[in-house]
């Protein structure tokens, strides 16, 4: 064995980060490196998810069989994704069912957003065009992330995710083409989702713990400020377009920077709905817990005809 | 947890006639045709295969990356090998 000093792979390390070379599974990398990504893809795999919960409450409601068909491929997409970040996530070491052990028993956290309720079929609407949206901004950057499953992964969800956000906003189009209550219901969702889907670019730049190292690393490309501006950028002439109005008295375009000004976000109800305390946090997490728990003797059931077949043509 | 986890199996895809597979990724799975058919739902909604393999991944060997310079030195050292080492008077288009 050589001894390789801890500095010198630490350098090796952050110039290959510096020269835009990936890093692939079994590469040296410092552990906090590695403790960082399980963290953010597995949460980034929970959202996934869990993200499927509000989505699939409107399944059997949809108005008809075309909305029908595109939520159920929508739903099944989000559950790939899942399956594509963790499949990421499992090449750390970090292994899928100590993954899932953790979100059911509320260690890991998943995005805020989806504590939220889905009320009203224009919320399915609020979700792909708003959620979709805020998440594809923040996944298109993360294609280039430093870590090549990661990357690789980022890549095949953000090709499937525009449909996801079209979808969304085809419905919303449709709403307020609709009658006034339509048209009531589709602002009523815009103001319920507008400050939540905000807050999912995560705490202000100022107060954000794990950005400066994220960025030196190249696991984030764009600061959680930054991916929140061009979100506001892209959204508010759709909004405008199709007659909605942003729930915001203070926003508006400031020539001089280029881009909306926009108002205080409420970083208290985001540490609420983050520590537990949102409208659907109990529901959602027990969901995911009796899917587990009810899916648990499938698994056993497989996994003991897999070894009785595989003893019956050793025999 | 109890039960034992299912195998991890690592999944490859020919996308079309003429290309070799791929690796797209990897998934759990009890045995391997149950692999292909969850790699059917996972990595290819969207017609992105015509072929799948999957390999069960604790069969996988590997090269060491942090021996890899030493172990890919051969080829580093013989710029032979490259057409580009070669001289070709002028006047000759194509070789």
């Amino acid at each position: 064995m050589k001894e390789v000093n801890l500095t010198e792979l630490e350098a090796a390390f952050q110039a290959k980060i510096d020269s835009e070379v990936r890093i692939e599974p079994k590469d040296w990398m410092p552990e906090r490196y590695r403790k960082t990504l399980i963290r953010q893809i597995s949460q980034h795999a929970h959202s996934e998810i869990v993200g499927m919960l509000p989505e699939g409450n409107w399944i059997t409601r949809a108005p008809n069989l075309r909305r029908k068909q595109v939520l159920l491929a929508k739903v099944q997409d989000e559950g790939g994704h899942g399956q594509y970040l963790y499949s990421a996530m499992e090449t750390l070491g970090h292994s899928r069912q100590q993954s899932m052990d953790d979100l059911i028993s509320g260690k890991a956290k998943y995005s805020s957003i989806f504590n939220y309720p889905t009320l009203t079929w224009a919320d399915i609407g609020a979700v792909g065009w708003l959620v979709d949206g805020a998440a594809i901004m923040n996944q298109v950057a993360l294609c280039r992330t430093s870590y090549g499953p990661y990357a690789r992964a980022m890549v095949r969800i953000c090709k499937e995710e525009s449909f996801h956000q079209r979808q969304g906003f085809e419905i919303m189009c449709v709403l307020m083409k609709g009658s006034e209550e339509q048209r009531a219901m589709a602002q009523d969702a815009m103001n319920r989702f507008w400050w939540p889907a905000l807050m999912m670019f995560g705490p202000s730049d100022a107060d954000s713990t794990n950005s400066e190292e994220s960025l030196k690393w190249r696991i984030k490309r764009h600061t959680n400020d930054e991916l929140r501006q061009s979100f506001i950028d892209a959204t508010v002439p759709q909004a405008e377009l199709i007659g909605l109005t942003i729930p915001d008295k203070d926003l508006k375009w400031n020539e001089a920077r280029g881009h909306y000004d926009y108002g205080q976000i409420d970083w208290n109800e985001f540490k609420q709905v983050v520590s537990g305390h949102g409208p659907c946090n109990t529901e959602r997490i027990a969901a995911r817990k009796k899917a587990e728990e009810d899916g648990k003797w499938v698994r056993e059931a497989a996994m003991a005809y897999a070894e009785k077949k595989k003893a019956r043509k050793a025999s | 947890m109890s039960t034992k986890d299912w195998p991890l199996w690592e999944v490859f895809i020919r996308s079309k006639q003429g290309l070799a597979h791929k690796h797209v990724g990897s998934l759990h799975a009890p045995d391997a045709e149950m692999a292909v058919e969850n790699a059917r739902d996972v990595y290819t909604r969207r017609n992105e295969g015509i072929s799948i393999w999957v390999v069960e991944s604790s069969q996988v060997f590997a090269s060491d990356p942090s021996d890899s310079d030493a172990f890919f030195e051969p080829a580093q050292s013989k710029v032979y090998r490259h057409p580009t080492f070669y001289e070709v008077p002028e006047g000759i288009a194509h070789m």
